[in-house]
């Protein structure tokens, strides 16, 4: 094949080279034996082992790479990394600030909670102290009112009272009266007083 | 031949520089140095000038990138390997970028350049003799020497360690320059027997779909290997960078 022919053949041409880059002699040799490659298979000699093109390779390999390494080094990694970084900053920030507000809204929910159960037991302490009152007044209104009825109830039994008695102490006279008047109807005489007094005395109960 | 698979490495000068009489020209090679650097920054500045809090795509493509190396570079050579993020950065970015441009037709691939890369790989084994050296003094050394070996082996050890130290470059090298030379000059192979057997004629042109499939194919594996051979570089550098933070860590 074309290729590997083409290697051999430029092979030792390029040791040739490596032992002495760069030297004029060398360079001499190197175009001579080029010169006769050509003769031969009219090719030039193998392009990357022509020790003619080394200085102006190198020359302009320094001076791109030099100009690449001092631009990378000045402005491309500071650039690159500086983002990199600042990314680096800004997710750490956020991770402590959402730590923070998670704190935050923990000790919120806490606060709350105590809140809430503060809120309970003084409702609970309200409700039971309305309920003691309203009970203790509930007494003492039924002990008010039973007292007061008790009063009524004993006025109106004293009044009963006065009133029966004033009634038996008209019983007398009324049957007096009435048993004069039917003495005088039936016998037609005029009991004495006394007799009928005595009379009704005799047959009405004693009274204790 | 007309479709010449190793054209596609063939360097011309679009300004011809000479200075001291050495050839300094801005050639294509050059040209898509340029055009690498221009595309790596550009697309890393322009992505992030949102600086969106919630990137987009094309900033998240760029922080991703940026993440990727700087974990690989934090677990290759620890916290304190974090002051080479930018070299180790700039170094997959490039080796990515001109990977990828190079998967353009008619693009230029610089990686595919033995120069380049061993240049690239060279700069990582300079830095990590320098800072070495620089920050451990001869304790640096420590790097040959594994813990706890037997006396009687070290002397093959250290050797070993030693050339193994050496080689480095040279493998870092190679392994990129020859997985995108070896990967285009493929593609090119193929895709050049589509051309030639789609010319023999109608037999020539049923007989064509097989490279054709066998090109696009290979187009995908080669997107695979442009990402592939600029992470490994990048996790090489690590280790090698470990070597310089912590010499006799292993």
């Amino acid at each position: 094949m074309f290729v590997t022919s083409a290697f051999a053949q430029t092979a030792p041409e390029a040791t040739e080279t490596h032992e002495a880059p760069g030297a004029a002699p060398a360079g001499v040799v190197h175009t001579e034996t080029g010169v006769a490659h050509e003769g031969a298979h009219a090719t030039g000699p193998f392009p990357p082992f022509d020790a003619s093109t080394y200085p102006s390779q190198l020359l302009w390999l320094v001076i791109t790479f030099g100009l690449f390494y001092l631009l990378m080094q000045k402005v491309l990694v500071p650039r690159v990394g500086g983002i990199l970084e600042q990314r680096h900053d800004r997710i750490a920030q956020d991770l402590d600030e959402a730590s923070r507000l998670k704190a935050e809204a923990d000790a919120a929910v806490e606060t709350y909670e105590k809140e809430l159960a503060e809120a309970r037991s003084k409702a609970n302490v309200i409700g039971e102290t309305a309920r003691e009152a309203a009970k203790s007044k509930a007494a003492t209104d039924r002990a008010a009112i039973e007292t007061e009825l008790a009063q009524k109830l004993a006025t109106a039994e004293a009044r009963i009272g006065e009133i029966k008695s004033q009634a038996f102490a008209q019983v007398g006279t009324i049957a007096e009266e009435t048993a004069a008047a039917i003495v005088d109807q039936l016998i037609g005489a005029k009991a004495s007083a006394d007799d009928i007094k005595a009379a009704i005395a005799a047959s009405s109960p004693k009274e204790a | 031949m007309a479709n010449d698979p190793t054209h596609q490495f063939q360097i011309s000068k679009i300004v011809p520089i000479e200075i001291g009489g050495m050839d300094f020209s801005f050639t294509n090679a050059s040209l898509f140095m340029v055009a690498t650097v221009a595309c790596a920054a550009g697309f890393l500045y322009f992505a992030t000038s949102q600086r969106g809090l919630i990137p987009g795509r094309a900033q998240s493509v760029a922080e991703m990138s940026y993440e990727f190396i700087a974990g690989m570079l934090r677990e290759g050579a620890g916290s304190s390997g974090m002051k080479f993020f930018p070299m180790v950065f700039t170094l997959f970015m490039f080796v990515l970028t001109a990977n990828l441009l190079g998967m353009f037709p008619y693009f230029f691939t610089v990686t595919s350049q033995i120069i380049v890369t061993f240049a690239l790989a060279l700069f990582v084994i300079g830095t990590v003799l320098v800072y070495g050296f620089y920050k451990h003094g001869f304790h640096f050394l420590n790097v040959f020497v594994p813990s706890g070996v037997p006396g009687v082996l070290l002397p093959l050890v250290v050797a070993i360690e030693i050339i193994s130290f050496l080689s480095r470059p040279i493998s870092l090298s190679v392994r990129l320059f020859a997985n995108m030379l070896a990967g285009h000059i493929t593609l090119k192979v193929f895709s050049g027997f589509v051309a030639s057997l789609g010319a023999l004629g109608a037999l020539g042109i049923g007989g064509a779909i097989l490279p054709l499939i066998m090109t696009v194919a290979l187009t995908g594996l080669e997107f695979l290997v442009a990402f592939l051979q600029a992470y490994v570089f990048a996790v090489l550098t690590c280790m090698y960078l470990n070597d310089a933070v912590h010499p006799g860590g292993h």
